[in-house]
């Protein structure tokens, strides 16, 4: 999972809008959406104005209160300068919301001394190149880097989930309201407790988006499904008559370019969850931006970030020297849309495999993500070593190569049926002394009958063997030395069973048998 | 030519226009497809599309039954078999990357098949029991459905059971070899027109026996033969 920063800076829209009214920084403001507060900075709050507090009522509580208006326009605008402060000092800055910025932390952090050192660094740098106040967090994945920003704190690579634990459920706010209730009503207060429901039961009490905020809880990839690096064609280009340099020429061109830019990926079955916005000025200056979503981007998503970052960018301290004369948005990251969004699949080439993934998606639904699993092939010796199984919509990539030799794999046929569990084997010789593998990888006995699982001994009609695997010796945390035997004995029924022994720590279990 | 041969020609040909007159008349079977000497067992040559088959104790006949299927570009689900082997199912011929398994289907069975159904043209069952009313309603799913259901164990109101007896290998000896093939007779018996038992010496896995030793391989054999004595190395 990609290591991040995230720049937070607290209050954005009171900040922004109280820049744009020309207010003081340390006097009481709100911003009000429909007669509730959504956002008040620290002078508001210390006098009880907080989240959800009706206008009426924070007005009574602090008289002088400026009431500020809801315009993510402005928010997003006045946030350009930010982000680019934050570019100076690292590459990959993606926007997540006007607000919030997050950028790979291996970069910065191997560049700089230390993580904490690139901190100190950001919030300096945001400070004196776009004057603004910021906290800085990183963490494992955007949904605990977050978690981290909202209290300036560093949590060590690999130990999310554990950071994330004690934390109250009400971290979901303000996007799963419904489903904080629901959790804290059943007496689920702390993300710890949820992320410790089986994945399965979340998904058949919760629904689809309690899987994904299970995930989250659990610190694990915010994204179920797999990114995958889109074709390059799938860009869409724009250029505009005259050079755009007013703000209503670029929302109207934001918006055909995202409607071309949905339908292309549509057509792809595809959801573009980041997003890079190109402008080129008719003096040669390359602009560019990256947005990143935790939702596939809808047409109008899509035309909504294009025209933040356009008027960001032609209303911004920086703003460039002449009007935009080629707009280009290119998705970064795309998902596959039959993960999360059917009805983008429309018939398609493959009509089957779009029936099967519904199917799929359906069976994960009632059961849990983990619960449907796609098999992937790759190298190894043994029958189950050579077999990775992906929960479906993650990505398909095998746990090994399958292209260098694997010395000491078995020849085919394989074994039909592989136990998930091991199971144990006593291999007898011909005076019913236990039958061993020696340091040389040589049998200590001819095996005469076999046992399995504390049944009857049945007698050796035919056997091969050992195969010695000695893996990663080299390694002394991975190496393991093991030996394989074929084993053909009598079944119970007229015929006759084969089995696939191996012998490791000096006890043989039954690896896989020809049913 | 003797006479009773030209009788029983006479009769093949006779029954040869029987069955043709059957086949045009009756509606058209659709099917999907099965290894060549697995469709001997079926009487319309291969899985038919809304049919309801068993495969009595053989996870290897279970997937040698649904290679064909996913190399034509159907998709198979396998659900409650979680130690399924799934190298020697791509070794069979299925492929795996239109293969999708839900090991522990649990409590939820008949509604994850029933969803599967809806999707999949081949989904495979084991469950240790499945009532007599859930069966049947799965059945009647995947007849609507125009799938294939195919369950590894009993199942009430099937068109064809399989029955893979007497296993034979080859290849392996004692100390040496390995497991090369392995063939097994499949009896098929079911109702309608898969009444008539059928019964086939089947290669399960792997290779099938080769030809016994002639004279003239056994000649040939020691002409050019530079190999060691089998288990000489050992």
């Amino acid at each position: 999972m990609t290591r991040l920063f995230v720049v937070w800076c607290p209050d954005w829209p009171v900040v922004a809008a109280g820049r744009v009214a020309g207010l003081p920084l340390d006097a009481p403001a709100a911003v009000v959406v429909a007669n509730r507060v959504v956002a008040a900075n620290a002078a508001a709050r210390g006098a009880g104005v907080g989240r959800d507090v009706r206008r009426r009522e924070a007005q009574g509580r602090c008289p002088d209160l400026v009431v500020l208006p809801d315009d993510p326009d402005r928010d997003a605008r006045l946030f350009e300068p930010v982000a680019a402060a934050v570019e100076r000092l690292a590459v990959g800055v993606e926007v997540v919301r006007p607000g919030v910025v997050a950028v790979p932390a291996r970069g910065p952090a191997a560049y700089f001394d230390s993580e904490a050192d690139v901190a100190e660094r950001l919030i300096d740098q945001v400070a004196a190149a776009a004057d603004a106040e910021c906290v800085v967090g990183a963490a494992d994945g955007l949904f605990a880097a977050t978690r981290a920003a909202h209290r300036g704190l560093i949590v060590p690579s690999g130990r999310s989930a554990e950071f994330l634990a004690p934390l109250d459920v009400r971290e979901f706010l303000p996007d799963r309201a419904e489903l904080v209730d629901l959790l804290r009503r059943l007496g689920l207060r702390t993300l710890g407790a949820f992320a410790a429901l089986p994945e399965r039961d979340v998904a058949t009490r919760f629904g689809a988006d309690a899987v994904l905020a299970h995930r989250l809880a659990r610190g694990a990839q915010e994204r179920p499904p797999a990114r995958r690096r889109p074709p390059d064609d799938l860009a869409v280009t724009h250029t505009p008559d005259d050079p755009v340099d007013r703000v209503q020429a670029a929302a109207f061109a934001a918006r055909g370019l995202a409607e071309r830019l949905h339908t292309r990926l549509a057509g792809h079955g595809l959801a573009c969850t980041r997003l890079a916005v190109e402008a080129t000025t008719a003096h040669g200056e390359h602009l560019r931006r990256v947005w990143r979503c935790a939702e596939p981007l809808t047409s109008a998503g899509i035309a909504d970030r294009v025209r933040w970052q356009l008027d960001g960018w032609l209303l911004g301290p920086d703003r460039p020297t002449a009007g935009l004369a080629r707009l280009r948005l290119v998705p970064e990251d795309t998902v596959d849309g039959r993960a999360l969004q059917l009805e983008l699949w429309q018939g398609g080439q493959d009509e089957r495999a779009a029936r099967a993934a519904r199917a799929m998606t359906h069976v994960q639904g009632l059961l849990g993500q983990g619960a449907v699993l796609t098999p992937v092939l790759g190298g190894g010796r043994g029958p189950a070593d050579r077999v990775r199984l992906v929960p479906w919509g993650d990505e398909r990539t095998p746990a090994t190569p399958a292209e260098p030799p694997w010395p000491g794999r078995l020849p085919a046929p394989s074994p039909s049926v592989v136990p998930d569990r091991p199971l144990p084997a006593a291999v007898l010789g011909p005076v019913g002394e236990q039958v061993g593998v020696n340091g040389r990888f040589a049998l200590t006995a001819e095996p005469v009958s076999v046992a399995v699982e504390g049944g009857p001994a049945r007698p050796v009609l035919g056997w091969a063997g050992p195969w010695p695997a000695d893996e990663t010796w080299w390694d002394q945390a991975t190496a393991r030395r093991r030996a394989r035997l074929q084993v053909l004995v009598e079944s119970t029924e007229d015929g006759q069973t084969a089995l696939l022994l191996v012998r490791e720590d000096r006890k043989w279990t039954v690896e896989g048998m020809y049913d | 030519m003797s006479s009773p041969e030209f009788a029983s020609r006479a009769a093949t040909r006779d029954a040869d226009r029987l069955a043709a007159a059957l086949a045009a008349s009756a509606p058209t079977v659709e099917t999907l497809p099965v290894r060549a000497d697995l469709a001997a067992l079926f009487p319309w040559g291969g899985l038919r599309r809304g049919g309801t088959v068993v495969v009595h104790r053989s996870t290897a006949l279970l997937l040698a039954l649904l290679a064909e299927a996913t190399g034509a570009g159907s998709w198979g689900a396998v659900v409650g078999l979680p130690r399924l082997g799934v190298v020697a199912a791509a070794e069979l011929g299925v492929r795996v990357e239109r293969l999708a398994l839900v090991p522990a289907p649990g409590a939820e069975l008949g509604a994850v098949v029933a969803a599967l159904l809806d999707g999949f043209d081949v989904v495979a069952v084991a469950a240790p029991r499945v009532a007599d009313a859930v069966a049947r309603r799965l059945s009647a799913r995947a007849r609507g459905r125009r799938a294939v259901l195919l369950s590894l164990g009993a199942w009430p109101g099937a068109e064809v059971e399989l029955r893979s007896e007497g296993d034979r290998w080859w290849g392996l000896g004692l100390g040496h070899g390995h497991l090369r093939g392995r063939t097994a007779l499949v009896r098929a018996r079911g109702r309608g027109a898969a009444t008539r038992p059928v019964q086939r010496f089947v290669t399960l896995q792997g290779e099938s026996i080769p030809p016994p030793l002639t004279h003239s391989i056994i000649e040939h054999m020691f002409e050019t033969s530079t190999t060691a004595e089998p288990g000489g190395d050992r």
